[in-house]
C-alpha cells in the first residue's frame, strides 16, 4: 500500500506559501501522492487550481483530487482543467470525482441537486470521451487516472462502469473493508477485467496541542452531517501509534493508496507525518 | 457528579451499579414507573462472551447470576414431526425477574437510589443532573424527547408473536414448526432456570387472523397454542404474564446522545428477538458507557466515544437479526426440505454461523449433512451412511450431464467453466471483441475453448449465448462499460426504441421479421454449440441485453402481442427458449434478472414467475443476476449479494439455481449449498 498526504487547502490559516512549502516537502519525502478535497461554500482552495500550482513545484509525486464534486462544474471545462493539470504535471493527475454530500454547494453554484446522479454518470462518460478524442486539449502524456467515490449501489455501479477505481470517504479500516468488497463486487458484476484501484483516507493532527485544534476543524468541516461530526472528529489520528494502527488496518483491508489529510495548518504537520511514515517505507 | 437513570431494567440498573463503583461520590438515582417485582417477559439469554464481560465488570453480581442461571449447549429443531438436535452451542439463560432482583440488590449495596412506581412525563422532573441515562425502552420518553437529535427510524416486522412461559424445563434452545389449517406457526423456546422456560409463538399475520387470534383473549390464545403444541408440552402448561400478540419493531438511531442525555439498550436500538440479544446488548452498552466515562474527563467526549465503540457492534447484530427475522417471515418457503437440511438452513440463517463454524461446534451434524447432501445429489441412498465430501465437491447431474463439483469459476479445478458472453449474430456483439457463434470461422475458436476446458479433468464447458441489443456497439470493457464506439459501430435493436445511456444510439424496435431471424440465430448457435462439443448452454436473458429488454416494463413499450403484462413480455423470450430447446438436447441454463433494481422495473416476485415459466418450458437451471436492465439501476452490492435472490427463486419456483454475486470462499459455497440456497456457485477471486 502506498501512502499519500493531503494538502492543507481547507484547514484554517493556510497561506499560498504554506501550500507550496508543504508540496515541496511531500515531493521530497516518501509520500506517493498529494491530495486535495473539494467544497464550494467553504473557506478552502479550489482543488484543480491548487494542484496546477503544486504541479509547478513538484517533480515526482502524484497529484490527486479526493474528490472533485463534478455536477457543480461544466463537464467540458472540467475535462479541460483536468487535462491541463495532467499535461503540466507530466501525467501525474489522479482525478477523483463524486456527487458530494452538501446541498449548500449546489445552492452556491446555482445547480439543481435533483437528478445529479444521472447527470454525474453522463459526465463520467463524457470526460473520458473528451480525453480520448483530444479535440478539447491539451494533449497529456496519458489520460488521468479517474476514480469515483460514493457508497450507494448506484454510485458503485457508476464507478465500475466508467472509472479506474474507487475512492472511499473515510472511516475505520473495517468500514473501508466493507466498501472495498462492494466496489469489487460491482466491478466484477459489470464485467470489468482485473480489479478496481482502491483509495482510502484518514485525518491526522500530530504534536502538542494540535489534537484539539484538529478536532475543532473536523467538527466545523463536517457540521453539515449533524450528529456524525463529533464521531468523525473523534476518529482523528493524533498519535504515531494511532497512525500505525490505522495504516496496518487499511493495508489488511486491501487498500492500494491511503491518503492522510492534515486537520491543522502548519508545516510541522507534514514533517511529523513523514517521520511516522518513515517506519513504513 | 449527579446521574439520573430513566428506567429500572437491566441496562439502567447495571449502569447505576457500575457508575457507583467507578465514582463512589456520585449521586445516582434510578427512576422506574413499575413496582420492583413487576416483570414482563420471562427469561433472557446470554452468550459466554457476555458472561465474561459481566464477570469483569462486577464480580459480585456475576456470582449471583451464575448461581441461578440455566446452561445448555443444544439447539433442537422440530420440523415435520422429527427432532434434529445440534450440539456444541453454549447458552446461558436467567429469569428476568431474578436478574432484576440481583441487580436491584447490588445497586442498593453500592448506594444507588432506586425509586419505583414513579412516572416521568418530562425530563426536567429529574432535576439538575450532569447526565441522564435513557434506559426506558423502545418507546420510552428519553428517545422520544429528542427525536431531532437522535433521528430514530422504526421498522415494523411482518409477523405476530407472543411471549409465554411454560413450567417445563427444556434442555435445548428449541424451535418448533407446525402447520395446521390456519397456517404455519413457529416456537422459539429456551430454559431460564431449573423449572421454567420462555415459550414464544410466532406466525404470519394471515395465519394469526385465520386462527382468530386477532380477536382472542389471553386465555383463548393460551388455549389455542397449548392445543397446537400439546405434543411438545405434554402435561405442562403455558403461562401468561400480560401476554399479548405483538409486532416487533427494529429501532435504529443515527445518534444516541444529545447534550447531557444518552441512550442505552432498547431506547437506542432493538434487534429481532429471534437472535436473542436484546438484554445482552443493553448491558454491554452500560458497561461501555461507564468505561468511557471513566476514561474521559469531558462528558461529551465520553459520550461520543461510547457511541463510536457500540454502534458498529450493534449494527452487526441488527444485520444478523434482520437476516434472521426475514428467515422466519419466509420460512414456509423451506417446508419441502428434509428435516436435516431444514435444520442446517435455520442454523445458518443469519450468516453468523457458517458451514465451518458448525463443523467445529457439531462435527457429527455436519457429517450427516454432508452425507445427506451427497445422497440427495446422487440418488445413492447408501451415501446417507457413508463419509461424504463437503457439498462443494459433490457432483451435480443436470439432464444427463455430470458436473464434478458445484463451483463455476475460471480457476482450474472448477466443475463448470462458463464462457464470456458470445453473440448469436454480428449485431449482437457487445464490443468488436465479443466472440461469436454465427460464422464458420467461429467453429475452430469454439472447439479450442471446449478443449481447453476439457483439458482440466472433470471440467465441463458452458457456452453463454445472447444478443447485446441496445447495449451493443460499445468499447471493450477494459476501457469502461457501455461506452459507445466512436466509429465502426453497427445499428442497435431492442424491444423498443429506448437508448441505454445518454451517449448511446437509439435502438430500432424489432419487427416480426427481425424476430423470426433472431429465433434462427439462437437456434443456429445451439446447433453450432452441439457440434463443437459444448456441455451446457446458458442463454443470457438478463443484464439489459436484447432478450431482457422484452422482459422489463422499463424497456418494453410495445403495443403488439409482445408488450404489456408479464405474460406478454415473456412471449418472445419463451419463443427463443423453445427454439433453442428444440435444437439443443443437453442441459440448458437461463440467466435472468432477479430484479431490475430500479423503480417500476421487474421485482424478485416477477423473477419467481419467470423462472417458473422457464421451468415449464424445459429449463434446467436458472442463474439470477442483479440489475443492469437500465443504466441507473441500484443493486445492493456486497458479500453474497446475489444469494438471497437465488434462494427465493430456487425454493419458490422449484428450479435449480446457480448463485453468483461476490461469493469468495469455500466456506460460503458449502454453506449456500448445504442450506439449499443454490445448486451451483460462482466463485469470484
Amino acid at each position: 500500500m502506498r501512502i499519500g498526504v493531503g494538502l492543507p487547502t481547507s484547514t484554517r490559516g493556510t497561506t499560498g506559501e504554506l501550500i507550496f512549502d508543504w508540496a515541496r516537502r511531500a515531493d521530497a519525502a516518501s509520500f506517493s501522492s498529494l491530495a486535495v478535497v473539494d467544497r464550494l461554500a467553504y473557506q478552502n482552495y479550489e482543488p484543480l487550481t491548487a494542484l496546477a500550482g503544486v504541479a509547478a513545484v513538484t517533480t515526482r509525486i502524484r497529484l490527486a483530487t479526493m474528490i472533485v464534486i463534478a455536477p457543480l462544474r461544466n463537464t467540458a471545462v472540467l475535462a479541460k482543467q483536468a487535462a491541463t493539470v495532467s499535461a503540466m504535471s507530466g501525467g501525474r493527475l489522479t482525478l477523483g470525482l463524486a456527487v458530494g454530500a452538501r446541498e449548500q454547494d449546489y445552492t452556491a453554484a446555482g445547480v439543481d441537486p435533483r437528478g445529479r446522479g444521472v447527470r454525474f454518470s453522463e459526465q463520467l462518460a463524457a470526460i473520458r470521451e473528451i480525453w480520448e478524442q483530444g479535440s478539447i486539449g491539451p494533449r497529456t502524456p496519458r489520460a488521468p487516472e479517474m476514480l469515483v467515490g460514493g457508497s450507494s449501489g448506484e454510485a458503485l455501479a457508476r464507478m465500475a462502469r466508467y472509472a479506474d477505481g474507487y475512492m472511499h470517504g473515510g472511516g475505520p479500516p473495517r468500514a473501508f473493508a466493507t466498501a472495498a468488497a462492494k466496489a469489487q463486487a460491482a466491478w466484477r458484476d459489470l464485467g470489468r477485467p482485473g480489479k478496481p484501484v482502491l483509495w482510502g483516507m484518514g485525518y491526522f493532527a500530530l504534536g502538542q496541542g494540535s489534537a484539539d485544534a484538529g478536532a475543532d476543524y473536523l467538527r466545523d468541516y463536517y457540521a453539515f452531517t449533524g450528529p456524525f461530526a463529533d464521531k468523525i472528529a473523534a476518529g482523528n489520528l493524533t498519535s504515531p501509534g494511532a497512525i500505525v494502527d490505522f495504516v496496518r488496518g487499511y493495508q489488511d483491508a486491501g487498500c492500494d493508496e491511503l491518503v492522510l489529510f492534515p486537520t491543522v495548518s502548519g508545516i510541522d504537520q507534514i514533517e511529523r507525518l513523514a517521520e511516522v511514515a518513515r517506519s513504513f517505507s | 457528579m449527579r446521574y439520573a437513570v430513566l428506567g429500572g431494567g437491566p441496562a439502567g440498573l447495571y449502569f447505576a451499579l457500575l457508575i457507583r463503583k467507578a465514582d463512589p461520590g456520585a449521586d445516582v438515582q434510578v427512576v422506574e414507573r413499575n413496582p420492583p417485582d413487576a416483570t414482563f417477559g420471562w427469561g433472557v439469554v446470554f452468550s459466554e462472551e457476555t458472561l465474561g464481560a459481566l464477570r469483569d465488570a462486577d464480580y459480585e453480581s456475576y456470582t449471583a447470576i451464575i448461581e441461578s442461571f440455566a446452561r445448555w449447549n443444544a439447539i433442537d429443531i422440530v420440523f415435520h414431526e422429527s427432532r434434529i438436535r445440534s450440539r456444541g452451542h453454549v447458552f446461558t439463560g436467567i429469569s428476568r425477574k431474578v436478574l432484576l432482583a440481583i441487580l436491584q440488590r447490588r445497586c442498593r449495596e453500592l448506594g444507588a437510589r432506586l425509586e419505583f412506581q414513579r412516572e416521568i412525563r418530562d425530563l426536567s422532573e429529574l432535576g439538575d443532573v450532569d447526565l441522564i441515562v435513557g434506559a426506558d425502552g423502545v418507546n420510552g420518553l428519553a428517545r422520544r424527547s429528542q427525536e431531532k437529535a437522535f433521528l430514530p427510524r422504526l421498522t415494523s416486522h411482518k409477523t405476530k408473536y407472543v411471549w409465554f412461559g411454560t413450567d417445563m424445563a427444556l434442555d435445548a434452545f428449541t424451535f418448533i414448526f407446525r402447520r395446521n389449517q390456519h397456517g404455519l406457526f413457529q416456537v422459539h423456546a429456551y430454559p431460564f432456570d431449573a423449572r421454567t422456560s420462555t415459550f414464544i409463538v410466532e406466525c404470519a399475520e394471515e395465519a394469526w387472523r385465520a386462527a382468530g387470534l386477532d380477536r382472542a383473549t389471553e386465555e383463548q390464545s393460551i388455549a389455542y397454542c397449548s392445543e397446537l403444541f400439546k405434543s411438545e408440552l405434554g402435561r405442562h402448561k403455558l403461562l401468561s404474564n400480560r401476554s399479548s400478540w405483538l409486532t416487533f419493531q427494529t429501532l435504529r438511531s443515527a445518534s444516541w446522545h444529545h447534550k447531557n442525555l444518552v441512550l442505552v439498550g432498547d431506547a437506542a436500538h432493538t434487534a429481532h428477538f429471534s437472535i436473542g440479544s436484546g438484554t445482552k446488548l443493553a448491558i454491554e452498552d452500560s458497561i461501555a458507557l461507564v468505561d468511557s466515562l471513566r476514561r474521559h474527563q469531558d462528558i461529551q467526549a465520553a459520550l461520543t466515544r461510547y457511541e463510536l465503540e457500540r454502534q458498529p457492534v450493534v449494527e452487526r447484530f441488527q444485520e444478523a437479526a434482520g437476516e434472521s427475522s426475514s428467515y422466519f417471515e419466509d420460512v414456509s418457503r423451506y417446508e419441502s426440505f428434509s428435516p436435516l437440511q431444514f435444520a442446517f438452513n435455520l442454523l445458518t440463517r443469519s450468516r453468523r454461523i457458517t458451514y465451518n463454524n458448525l463443523s467445529q461446534r457439531d462435527p457429527m451434524l455436519v457429517r450427516s449433512v454432508d452425507s445427506a447432501f451427497a445422497a440427495g445429489a446422487t440418488s445413492d441412498h447408501a451415501a446417507q451412511v457413508r463419509l461424504s465430501p463437503p457439498p462443494m465437491f459433490v457432483s451435480l447431474k443436470v439432464r444427463g450431464l455430470e458436473i464434478a463439483n458445484r463451483v463455476t469459476s475460471l480457476t482450474p479445478g472448477a466443475g463448470l467453466v462458463i464462457s464470456d458472453f458470445t453473440a448469436v449474430g454480428p449485431e449482437g456483439r457487445i464490443t468488436p471483441e465479443t466472440p461469436g457463434v454465427y460464422s464458420p470461422d467461429h467453429l475452430d475458436e469454439l472447439r479450442q475453448k471446449v478443449q481447453r476446458a476439457h483439458a482440466q479433468p472433470g471440467t465441463r464447458f458452458a457456452l453463454q449465448i445472447g444478443h447485446a441489443g441496445r447495449r451493443g456497439a460499445t468499447r471493450p470493457a477494459y476501457l469502461g462499460v457501455d461506452r459507445p464506439l466512436r466509429w465502426g459501430g453497427w445499428p442497435l435493436v431492442s424491444a423498443s426504441p429506448v437508448a441505454y445511456s445518454a451517449h448511446a444510439r437509439v435502438p430500432r424496435e424489432l419487427t416480426p421479421d427481425d424476430m423470426r431471424l433472431l429465433l434462427d440465430a439462437f437456434r443456429g448457435a445451439a446447433v453450432t454449440a452441439a457440434a463443437c462439443g459444448v456441455d451446457l448452454l446458458e442463454l443470457n436473458f438478463a443484464q439489459g441485453y436484447l432478450v431482457a429488454s422484452f422482459m422489463s416494463p422499463l424497456t418494453n413499450l410495445r403495443s403488439d402481442d409482445y408488450g404489456g403484462n408479464l405474460g406478454c413480455r415473456l412471449r418472445f423470450p419463451l419463443e427463443i427458449f423453445d427454439a433453442v430447446r428444440e435444437a439443443w438436447q443437453g442441459p440448458l441454463m437461463v440467466r435472468i434478472s432477479a430484479t431490475d433494481c430500479a423503480a417500476g422495473g421487474t421485482t424478485l416476485a416477477d423473477a419467481v414467475l419467470i423462472a417458473g415459466a422457464l421451468k415449464a418450458h424445459g429449463c434446467d437451471l436458472v442463474h439470477p443476476v442483479m440489475g443492469q436492465t437500465v443504466l441507473e439501476s441500484k443493486p445492493d452490492y456486497g458479500r453474497l449479494f446475489g444469494v438471497p435472490a437465488s434462494d427465493r427463486i430456487r425454493n419458490e419456483a422449484g428450479i435449480a439455481t446457480l448463485a453468483s454475486g461476490h461469493i469468495t470462499t469455500a466456506d460460503e459455497v458449502n454453506t449456500i449449498l448445504a442450506a439449499g440456497r443454490a445448486d451451483l456457485c460462482q466463485l469470484d477471486d
